[in-house]
């Protein structure tokens, strides 16, 4: 199998300060991937350094094989941040405008994709107003639509779904696995354990360390417990990192 | 092609959010009919002496708020050296000749525009003469130039330096540096989206300033707007660099008496020629103090673009230094 993403021996300061540990993950094409844990346990920051907005203090970081940061590789990925990064004042189209214009898709492209996406979350009804009369869970919608804008093969996903309701949730993740299918690459931080239940694979971080890497079945199987959340758990979970 | 978007996205905003684009236009305007309003007064009280004329001519000039003293020249000449007098009328072959004191230029306005009014009613012709100085302006025309490009700059830099500032706080740097746009895509696309609208704010102030307000104005009205975009476009570098030391909207705002109130001093409101060279050195270091020359020379002294260059060179400079840095500056939101 193709490897999407590489991390090796990854390790991350601010400052004087160790984030991230010794990290080694590979991320194969097609698979969804899961980073689980607790908050401040380094998943943002390993988001980060995969998407080339960090460079890690040491280690290499590949994206399809080529060494990160790489201005070729931006094109390659969506990228949905923690927090929405959505103009205000710009009207939900407007935005999806934006960003899809940033990957230099052609202008009927852009409006198929658009309309596309829209439909996807669910807010082809509420594309025409600004963005600061949207609801959170909206706005959450929004951005994911606009990291999906330019059909990229590998998704990176910093907690989607935090502020989305169940029903819509799971049709989110309806999405998520259609898109794998299509042999989509989708990584994604969570420490929502249902989710956790729906990646591929899975890695526990804890204190920027990685505990424990598999599905999430042999994670269950192999502590026999019955469910995630006695995994994350173990792993370190309850207590903070 | 990044840049395009980047520019129709701010255009977009403007359009959007009326209130920064009504505070880049509207704001300026407000202040500088304001600053009209109090220098460019024609109310101070006014003392003149009067020297061998015959007194139903001074009955005939005196006015409310002017003073005429009959006087011998002597005496009046000393008046004038210790500034107790305003101005000297006397006869010169039937002709009445005004030695304005000259070194307050609002007084000289004001004594200027109250005897042209009671002479006027009789028809009368009059020579104007300085004894101290030669200009002719009134102290609003005198500081318009520099105020146009001050309220330019000061403006210019508050909103662009906030807008790139947002976009850092609201996530939106992130996000766009995620995807394949260059560092220096997202500084040429700012420079592009706010100089256009930056071309619009100045005609509209550079124009309200000249025909408006009627500040005078021997030059080029196209070398004023050249003038005026290029103190935007190095106020729009330097806030946008600046706005990069700052962590919110309200640290920005600190960074004004810092970074804005110290080029008041140099850009010509208030004479620096006396003051110590390192004084002067600081000066030269800053660019309203550029701009405003250059805008005096224009409007003033009517200057040709050779005696101008200069000055439009530096502000150029300028922006392409802050351009520079800034570009490096965002590194630390990617390190590509
Ligand atoms: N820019 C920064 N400067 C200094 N420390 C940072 C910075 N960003 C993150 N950290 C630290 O790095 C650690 C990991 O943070 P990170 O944001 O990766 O956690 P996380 O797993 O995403 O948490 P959460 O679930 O709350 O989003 C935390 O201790 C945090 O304080
Ligand atoms: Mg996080």
């Amino acid at each position: 199998m193709e490897t999407a993403v590489e991390m090796n021996s990854i390790s991350h300061w601010f400052g004087k300060l160790q984030v991230i540990h010794d990290v080694d993950l590979n991320v194969e094409k097609g698979e969804i991937y899961g980073l689980l844990g607790p908050s401040g346990s380094g998943k943002t920051t390993l988001v980060k350094l995969m998407t080339g907005l960090l460079r890690p203090s040491e280690g290499v970081v590949k994206l399809n094989g080529e060494k990160m940061p790489a201005l070729k590789q931006m094109k390659q990925f969506g990228f949905m941040a923690q927090s929405d990064a959505l103009y205000s004042e710009l009207t939900g189209r407007e935005n999806l405008d934006f960003f899809a214009s940033l990957y230099g898709m052609s202008r009927k492209d852009r409006r198929l994709r658009m309309e596309h996406v829209l439909d996807m979350v669910n807010l082809t009804v509420d594309a025409s107003r600004p963005v600061h009369t949207y609801s959170g869970g909206m706005k959450r919608r929004l951005s994911l639509a606009a990291s999906l804008i330019h059909e990229p093969d590998l998704i990176i996903l910093d907690e989607p779904t935090v502020g989305i309701d169940p029903v819509l949730r799971q049709s989110i993740w309806n999405e998520l696995n259609r898109l794998r299918d299509n042999g989509v690459t989708i990584i994604v931080t969570t420490h929502v354990m249902d989710e956790a239940e729906k990646c591929g694979r899975l890695a526990l971080l804890r204190g920027g360390r990685m505990m424990a890497e598999d599905t999430p079945f042999r994670l269950k199987s192999k502590l026999e417990v019955s469910s995630m959340e006695e995994v994350f758990l173990h792993y370190g979970g309850g207590i903070r990192a | 092609m990044n840049t395009a978007a980047v520019i129709k996205r701010i255009l977009r905003q403007f359009r959007r959010d009326k209130r920064s684009a009504a505070l880049m236009i509207a704001a300026p305007l407000l202040v500088l009919t304001l600053m009209w309003l109090v220098l460019d007064t024609d109310e101070a009280a006014v003392e003149i002496a009067a020297v061998g004329v015959p007194e139903h001519f001074v009955e005939s000039i005196e006015t409310e708020g002017m003073t005429v003293t009959v006087m011998e020249e002597q005496e009046a000449e000393e008046d004038l050296d210790r500034a107790e007098i305003d101005g000297m009328l006397q006869l010169e072959d039937g002709v009445p000749v005004l030695t304005l004191e000259g070194s307050d230029p609002n007084t000289s306005g004001a004594v200027r525009s109250k005897l042209q009014k009671q002479l006027s009613e009789q028809s009368s012709p009059i020579e104007w003469e300085y004894w101290n100085g030669s200009s002719e302006l009134g102290l609003f025309d005198y500081v318009g130039p520099a105020l146009i490009g001050f309220f330019v700059f000061f403006f210019v830099f508050i909103v662009g330096g906030v807008s790139f500032l947002r976009e850092r706080t609201q996530g939106t740097l992130e996000r766009l540096l995620a995807s394949p746009i260059r560092r220096s895509e997202v500084v040429f696309g700012y420079l592009g989206g706010f100089g256009l609208f930056t071309i619009a704010q100045s005609v509209v102030i550079a124009a309200y300033s000249i025909y408006v307000l009627d500040v005078f104005m021997a030059g080029n009205f196209l070398y004023v707007l050249l003038v005026t975009i290029l103190m935007a476009l190095t106020a729009l570098s330097l806030g946008t660099l600046v706005s990069a030391f700052a962590g919110n909207e309200f640290q920005m705002i600190q960074f004004i008496p810092l970074v804005i109130v110290p080029q008041v001093f140099f850009s010509g409101l208030f004479p620096t020629e006396g003051l110590a060279e390192w004084v002067q050195v600081v000066g030269n270091l800053m660019p309203l103090t550029y701009g405003a020359e250059a805008l005096r020379d224009i409007m003033l002294r009517g200057a040709s673009w050779e005696s101008f260059q200069m000055e439009v060179f530096i502000l150029i400079g300028f922006t392409a230094l802050f351009t520079a840095l800034n570009i490096i500056a965002l590194k630390k939101h990617r390190p590509l």
